[in-house]
């Protein structure tokens, strides 16, 4: 059955990869190759017979979570499209038009980061590219509507929060915080630099370690219960079990401001099938009764790269969070200055 | 098989001991080995614990009627004889007594304990007697006077406190914050207005003693293992034990500077002795020393009696009302000073 | 050879223990033919901060930030639930709140029976024959468990009065006169003076211990309810129970206020 799905996914979303020669450049995925061929490619085993996902991967990708206005209702470019696509995409990174930017010594730019290092600069990372519109499956490629409740309580929670967004740290988001980020999730999402995880895999475990912010997930697969409900976690609870090759997370005991800020009872299924050496179908579903009509789901292809995880020491060095806190201060003072006279 | 083996030993060594140990105890004393070493040429064997180590359990009392040091007029005299022992036991018995004068019914109290309860009754306690005039033996029978650095040592650190006595609870003594009760302290010395008891539970290789004041346990080691590092240092120091014989002996080093044995330093250095002359009586026996306090060790013998437990709770710092009350009637002193100098 | 016919056909009637033991373990007998339960003893959970799990949290001191902040843990209360009778539910949210203030294992106060045994404290057993002495690292506390014809209470006691036998290889612990002042736990669970603990100590393996505890109050909870942990043997070389003599910690809290002003 496997096989069968693996096939169809292909057809409908062919992984291909374009692009100029360049050092850190993309390979055309096998995966295409061997669905043409007619053969299918099975994963090797880890020593205890697992499907081995191990290695150090990417998720980086241009592709938006939610499908822009303008392509509604396609969720597929053709080739040809896919083409152009990659193009403007990379003579934008070139340019560095967006992120990655050439900075001039000496200016506000440049006390930014040094994306030459570190795997900073996206239009050096590899990408795996598809041609998907979206992240999002399906017809209309967005998250879907908010229920009532959600809605309500979204526009308590925000009329609280008015004129308090800088009072403290507990204002704050939580990424700026260094305390979670939502590219770890679950769901997998990319992130706009350093978006590279590690798995790795033991009897019984498979650990997925984010480079952005060094959280490892270890999601035991011998079918046991989730921990007791009244445990709450900023990246919930996963336990996992294998669909033949294909590795499935059930995440549930979310926190009321995690993996989506508002979100308080998120469910989320993953699924991780090795489809080639270089690549892996990521797919997942997300539910949250109290807060989206409907469940949505989205899929992205990881790829393998060379290299190593770096240290992501947010918090250890979270001068954002201070100067924010501290810039606020600043301007409350000057405000009152300005009030007494 | 081995348990069945092991449980006809301890009976038939049972039944050996009760035939040579018969004895009819008055009021639940027993006499000195010291006295019966001399008249018998029979040595008593104690029983054996399942692994075979000598058996020291039970609950033990050393209630004694001994003083610690030797009364300035005996000199030399290391035992009393046998009348003029009987003659002192009657005279304490009838309530004559020296510093802690809470017999029983005796004296009049205030709001002090209901001394009916929970063996504070002296009167009703079994003693250990011997015909010992000190507990400290030897031919001077009191503890050497201590050496100019001590005395120095010791003053100073009173001097410190001095007019600051109240000031706050790390002003006050260790007993009285419930961190180390006096008669909790090791060696292990008679105890003023109650029964001390101490429980001797053994395992293999560990034999604790398990003090009922301030529920005060030691689980000794009989293994010959090196004691603790010597940076780390214990109120009651750390223990150490081994068998020689039918002796424990228990080895103790690692005090604290602030321990203060009878004003002894971090140096202190304890051996104490454990063997049971009989089934009721365990003779206790320590040494002292610290080259930093006394010019040579000092060594004193305590005959502990097999009593009748209970071993009560001795909660001490959960039920210590009396340290806030002295440290509130300071505090309300001080005021009163502030007032009157006001005016 | 009988006593090891009968010993078998106890152990096969015996109920699996905790701890997601797989098949019953024989541990060594002592001299006098008991199990050796003789060690020194840890548990390794976060019981004591509260037996029904937490999630990580701050800690009530700021300044000591991650150093004393509340670790997480998963329960040890077997099907989650403690069941409170209403008004008692109320008093244990009560105590939650003000833990800090309440809790007196704070003050350094005898933690009572079960929560001695997973104070994150070594505890030793020192196993004899008409007597088995429990001693914990924290506060000294300490107790002797009769294991001959079980005996009466003289009165009520921080620590209770515990009265032991053998259930084939599991040592049987009645305690009961335990005080009404002490907790289960830093989350405010909580009892009357009506307490009586069953405790059972079974070896698992060489170096654990299956522990469970029977607890029932009906001054407080609808029904009896059990907590279950696996205890482990410190094995380290030469390993001690070292003193935690903490009435010394606990006095600035105490008596902090009643120190002498200085004079101007």
């Amino acid at each position: 059955m496997s096989y069968r799905y693996f096939v169809f996914a292909a057809a409908f979303g062919a992984f291909v990869a374009f692009g100029p020669a360049r050092a850190a450049g993309q390979a055309i995925s096998p995966a295409v190759k061997a669905v043409t061929a007619g053969k299918a490619w099975t994963p090797p085993r880890t020593s205890d017979g697992q499907p081995d996902l191990q290695g150090v991967w990417t998720n980086n990708t241009v592709t938006p979570l939610q499908r822009p206005k303008e392509l509604a209702g396609k969720e597929f470019y053709s080739e040809e499209e896919l083409a152009a696509v990659v193009k403007k995409e990379r003579q934008r990174l070139d340019l560095n038009l967006d992120e990655g930017r050439p900075t001039e010594p000496g200016t506000a730019d440049d006390v930014h980061y040094d994306f030459s290092q570190f795997g900073l600069d996206r239009g050096q990372a590899k990408m795996a590219w598809n041609r998907r519109t979206s992240i999002i499956v399906g017809p209309e490629g967005t998250m879907p509507p908010l229920t009532p409740e959600a809605r309500k309580r979204i526009a308590e929670r925000r009329a609280q929060a008015k004129g308090h967004e800088f009072d403290g740290p507990e204002n704050r988001p939580i990424g700026a915080r260094c305390i979670a980020r939502t590219n770890v999730g679950p769901p997998l999402l990319p992130t706009a630099y350093n978006s590279n995880l590690q798995i790795v895999q033991g009897a019984g475990y498979v650990a997925i370690e984010t480079e952005m912010i060094h959280d490892t997930r270890i999601i035991p697969t011998d079918g046991r219960p989730h921990i007791s409900s009244n445990i709450r976690q900023w990246y919930g609870d996963s336990v996992g079990h294998w669909e033949g090759d294909t590795l499935v997370i059930d995440t549930t005991n979310f926190t009321d401001l995690s993996p989506f800020e508002d979100a308080q009872n998120v469910h989320v299924i993953e699924r991780l099938t090795a489809v080639d050496p270089d690549t892996i179908l990521y797919q997942f579903t997300v539910e949250d009764p109290a807060m989206w009509t409907k469940p949505w789901s989205g899929e992205l292809p990881i790829t393998r790269i060379q290299g190593q995880i770096y240290e992501y020491a947010c918090h250890e060095a979270n001068y954002g969070l201070v100067n924010t806190l501290r810039g606020a201060r600043v301007a409350e003072e000057q405000a009152a200055k300005k009030a007494a006279k | 098989m081995t348990c069945r083996a092991v449980a006809s030993t301890t009976a038939l060594a049972a039944a050996v001991i009760f035939l040579l140990t018969a004895q009819t105890p008055a009021a639940g004393q027993a006499a000195s080995p010291a006295a019966k070493a001399t008249g018998t040429a029979k040595v008593w064997t104690p029983p054996r614990a399942p692994d075979g180590s000598p058996d020291l359990e039970g609950v033990w009392g050393n209630a004694t009627l001994t003083p610690m040091e030797r009364p300035k007029g005996l000199g030399a005299k290391e035992f009393y004889t046998e009348q003029e022992f009987a003659e002192m036991a009657k005279r304490v018995r009838q309530g004559v007594v020296g510093e802690e004068a809470d017999l029983g019914a005796a004296a009049e109290q205030t709001l002090r304990y209901d001394l009916s309860l929970y063996g504070f009754d002296l009167t009703k306690a079994t003693f250990a007697s011997n015909k010992r005039t000190s507990l400290i033996v030897g031919p001077e029978g009191v503890v050497p006077p201590m050496l100019p650095e001590a005395r120095k040592r010791n003053a100073e650190r009173a001097a410190k406190s001095k007019g600051h006595e109240f000031d706050s609870y790390e002003n006050r003594p260790l007993s009285e914050r419930c961190i180390l009760m006096a008669q909790e302290r090791i060696p292990m010395l008679p105890g003023a207005n109650d029964n001390n008891l101490l429980q001797i539970v053994q395992g293999p290789g560990y034999v604790s003693l398990f003090h009922e004041i301030d529920h005060s346990t030691r689980v000794i080691p009989t293994d010959g293992r090196p004691h603790i590092p010597r940076n780390i240092r214990q109120w009651q120091g750390d223990s150490v034990g081994y068998w020689e014989g039918n002796t424990l002996v228990v080895d103790t080093t690692n005090f604290t500077a602030l321990t203060a044995f009878r004003g002894s330093g971090e140096k202190l250095h304890l051996v104490e002795r454990f063997s049971r002359s009989d089934d009721n009586t365990l003779l206790y026996r320590f040494t002292v020393e610290d080259p930093e306090t006394w010019d040579k060790p000092w060594t004193a013998e305590v005959p502990m009696t097999k009593t009748e437990g209970p071993v009560y709770e001795w909660a001490c710092h959960e039920g210590n009302s009396m340290i806030e009350t002295i440290l509130r009637g300071a505090r309300v002193a001080d005021e009163e000073a502030a007032k009157k100098a006001a005016k | 050879m009988i006593a090891g016919v009968a010993l078998a056909g106890v152990l096969c009637t015996f109920p699996a223990p905790a701890a997601g033991q797989a098949q019953a373990y024989r541990v060594p007998r002592t001299a006098d033919g008991k199990p050796d339960l003789n060690g020194i003893w840890q548990a390794n959970n976060t019981a004591d901060w509260d037996l029904q799990g937490q999630a990580a949290a701050k800690g009530p001191v700021a300044m000591l930030g991650a150093v004393f902040a509340i670790p997480p843990g998963l329960g040890v209360v077997e099907g989650d639930e403690i069941p409170y009778l209403p008004a008692a539910a109320a008093k244990k949210k009560e105590n939650q709140a003000n833990w800090v203030k309440l809790d007196p294992e704070v003050k350094c106060y005898l933690p009572g029976i079960p929560r001695a045994t997973y104070l994150p404290y070594p505890f030793q057993i020192v196993q004899s024959q008409k007597n088995i002495l429990m001693t914990y690292e924290y506060a000294g506390a300490v107790r002797v468990i009769n294991m001959e014809a079980p005996t009466k209470a003289p009165a009520d006691s921080w620590m209770g009065w515990s009265n032991g036998h053998w259930e084939g290889e599991t040592l049987v612990v009645d305690v009961t006169s335990l005080g009404e002042d002490t907790w289960f736990d830093h989350a405010g669970n909580y009892h009357s003076d009506a307490l009586h603990v069953v405790e059972r100590y079974t070896a698992r393996s060489a170096d654990t211990l299956a522990y469970e505890a029977t607890i029932e109050d009906p001054k407080v909870f609808s029904r009896p309810w059990k907590i279950s942990m696996p205890l482990y043997r410190r094995v380290e070389k030469n390993v001690r129970l070292l003193e935690y003599k903490c009435p010394e910690f606990a006095e600035e809290l105490l008596y902090g206020p009643l120190r002498k002003k200085p004079s101007n």
